[in-house]
């Protein structure tokens, strides 16, 4: 029995015909764990006695229409809060909060749809970082090439999905955390529409930015997670009260008349040749299966970076205020008033990473410089959004590269955050438009790591992205590849 | 637009309650500099007549009833806490 074997709907019909029971799966998948996880290092915190007693209750009795998920092992990234389970954000300041006291929105819509959570996994602390090299714990790293990164920050999950550990994770993308690691290790990766999913229990990094969305092998099955996890949340005030439509219905994998808009700054400068050549080789595809693509322009994307760092860093500043070392999360011992307290618990606390992003927010946002930089970058926003409503317009969907490269190796760019940070150049512009992207794999480099075609679309229009994607997957194998991991090659 | 002193990153460090050393200032000093130089580009757009966007959707005044609801007990609150005395937080003495 191995996860690799079936997707969410197979699963579903196989348990309800008694073929296999929910008891295999999650043993299947601590058996994975074990084998694997040594090498990939996804998993943080482990459920295991927890999710076995509710496998165990869950063979004694049928799912309900209702329970969609019924039985099917996932993994959490660990900045969504699970009550009664350790959650850290890979952050030593949270290292003892291993009890909370509550469920995120997402968590509590997993458990009506009886998935089981076998355990949490690794990211950027904080969500900060593109490689997953800012963990306060061991670096993930990518199972196609231990030697590479699994990109960031929802590195574990991207890695968990690829290497068989899980069926399905839960990630959060701020300005590509998603898609990246998606790209890298070949994944499906969704970035919702800013609103579409509640984010009551996700650890603000950026707040006006930040998304939960589901990573997978298919992009079936990645609808299925959104159909689960989608909604408005009275508890979310910026969750959007917009009805959540079947989207697996969408998958008709009819793409004849499909409108594509391609942003020639997306096949530009630092994009590899190889990425290039894949994007151009899966437009061709999109060609034979009858869809239009265009080349277009989104004029304001070499702005994007510098935007964002801005925006995301000075709402990360105000957000991280709430850890200082009072009400939960580690103290500094040593500190005699309470004003040591605070300096010295958030700066033994915190990574490198995050303290950068913390100074650089409070920076822009402090007296003299709000106007100059955050104001700033706020306008520039408009003029990003701006150009996406236009193409959009005309458009159904947006295509390019997820990444402008295939991963990178262990290493090689935590030196200079600058040259970190420039990685998130095409996956960025998205959040700040607040419009719903994927990562699809659509090809392998020469030294065989995926490479991720980003399908971009409107509003709340997920159901057009999942369809482009959807019809190329099944015109297509990228997604049937397994890295070779622990001696099992596909 | 001026770069940015060590002294300034010490202003800084202070409003965003962290401590750093003179070793940690410096090296700050430089990261932060080049950062907030990458973001003068931003200068290059005109933006006098543009809006700033705080949220990509239109959302305006998101009320509810103001009503009591069960929430955490005082125990619970306290549960993660790393110091805690007589159903309260425990934190340094706050007078100098």
């Amino acid at each position: 029995m191995s996860l690799f074997d079936y997707s969410i709907k197979e699963l579903q019909e196989k348990i309800h015909n008694k073929e296999i029971k929910v008891q295999e799966l999650v043993d299947a998948s601590y058996q994975r764990i074990k084998e694997v996880d040594g090498q990939v290092k996804a998993f943080l915190t482990l459920n295991e006695e927890e999710a076995r007693q509710q496998a165990a209750k869950l063979d004694e009795r049928e799912a309900t229409a209702d329970e969609v998920l019924f039985g099917l092992p996932a993994g959490i990234k660990d900045n969504i809060v699970t009550n009664g389970l350790r959650t850290t954000c890979a952050s030593q300041f949270l290292d003892n909060f291993t009890d909370p006291l509550y469920d995120a929105t997402v968590m509590k819509k997993l458990d009506d749809a009886k998935s089981i959570t076998i355990g949490k996994l690794n990211m950027d602390e904080f969500a900060m970082g593109s490689s997953n090299e800012n963990s306060s714990y061991e670096a993930t790293r990518n199972p196609w090439n231990t030697d590479h990164v699994p990109g960031g920050s929802s590195g574990g999950s991207a890695a968990a999905v690829a290497s068989g550990q899980v069926l399905y994770a839960l990630g959060s993308d701020t300005g590509g955390s998603i898609r990246q690691p998606a790209a890298f290790c070949g994944v499906v990766g969704l970035k919702p529409t800013y609103g579409r999913v509640s984010r009551f229990g996700l650890v603000a990094f950026a707040s006006s930015l930040d998304q939960i969305g589901p990573l997978t092998r298919t992009v079936e099955d990645n609808a299925r997670v959104l159909e689960v996890i989608s909604g408005h949340d009275p508890m979310d005030s910026t969750s959007a009260n917009v009805d959540v439509p079947k989207y697996t219905d969408a998958l008709t994998g009819d793409v004849k008349g499909l409108k594509i808009a391609v942003p020639k700054e997306y096949l530009g400068e630092g994009v590899t040749e190889e990425v290039r050549d894949s994007i151009l080789q899966a437009l061709k595809k999109y060609e034979e299966l009858g869809a239009e693509w265009e080349e277009v322009s989104l004029p304001h994307s070499k702005y994007a970076v510098a935007t964002y760092y801005l925006l995301a860093s000075s709402e990360a500043s105000a957000n991280l205020a709430r850890f200082d070392g009072v009400r939960y999360g580690v103290r500094a011992e040593e500190a005699e008033s309470m004003m040591d307290m605070f300096k010295l618990s958030r700066s033994q606390g915190f990574g490198e990473e995050v303290k950068r992003r913390i100074m650089l927010g409070t920076f822009a946002l402090s007296s003299g410089y709000y106007d100059a930089y955050y104001k700033k970058a706020q306008k520039v926003r408009t003029l990003i959004k701006q150009d996406f409503d236009q193409v959009l317009e005309k458009y159904d969907v947006i295509m390019g590269p997820t990444t402008p490269t295939p991963a990178f190796k262990v290493g090689e760019k935590i030196a200079d955050p600058l040259t970190m940070y420039a990685n998130d150049i095409l996956t960025i512009p998205v959040n700040l438009a607040g419009v719903p992207g994927i990562s699809i794999p659509c090809g392998f480099s020469t030294e065989g790591l995926p490479i991720g075609l980003q399908i971009i679309g409107k509003h709340f229009d997920e159901g057009m992205v999942y369809r482009a994607a959807h019809a190329f997957e099944q015109a297509t194998d990228y997604h049937k590849e397994k890295p070779a991991l622990g001696g099992v090659q596909a | 637009m001026a770069e940015i002193s060590k002294d300034q990153v010490k202003h800084v460090a202070n409003l965003a309650r962290l401590a750093v050393t003179e070793e940690e200032a410096e090296k700050l000093t430089e990261e932060l500099g080049s950062i907030i130089k990458f973001a003068e580009q931003l200068n290059e757009l005109d933006t006098e007549n543009v809006k700033p966007t705080t949220h990509v959707l239109d959302l305006k005044n998101v009320l509810r009833k103001d009503e009591p609801k069960e929430w955490l007990t005082q125990e619970e609150a306290l549960k993660n806490a790393p110091d805690k005395k007589d159903g309260q937080f425990r934190v340094p003495s706050i007078l100098e």
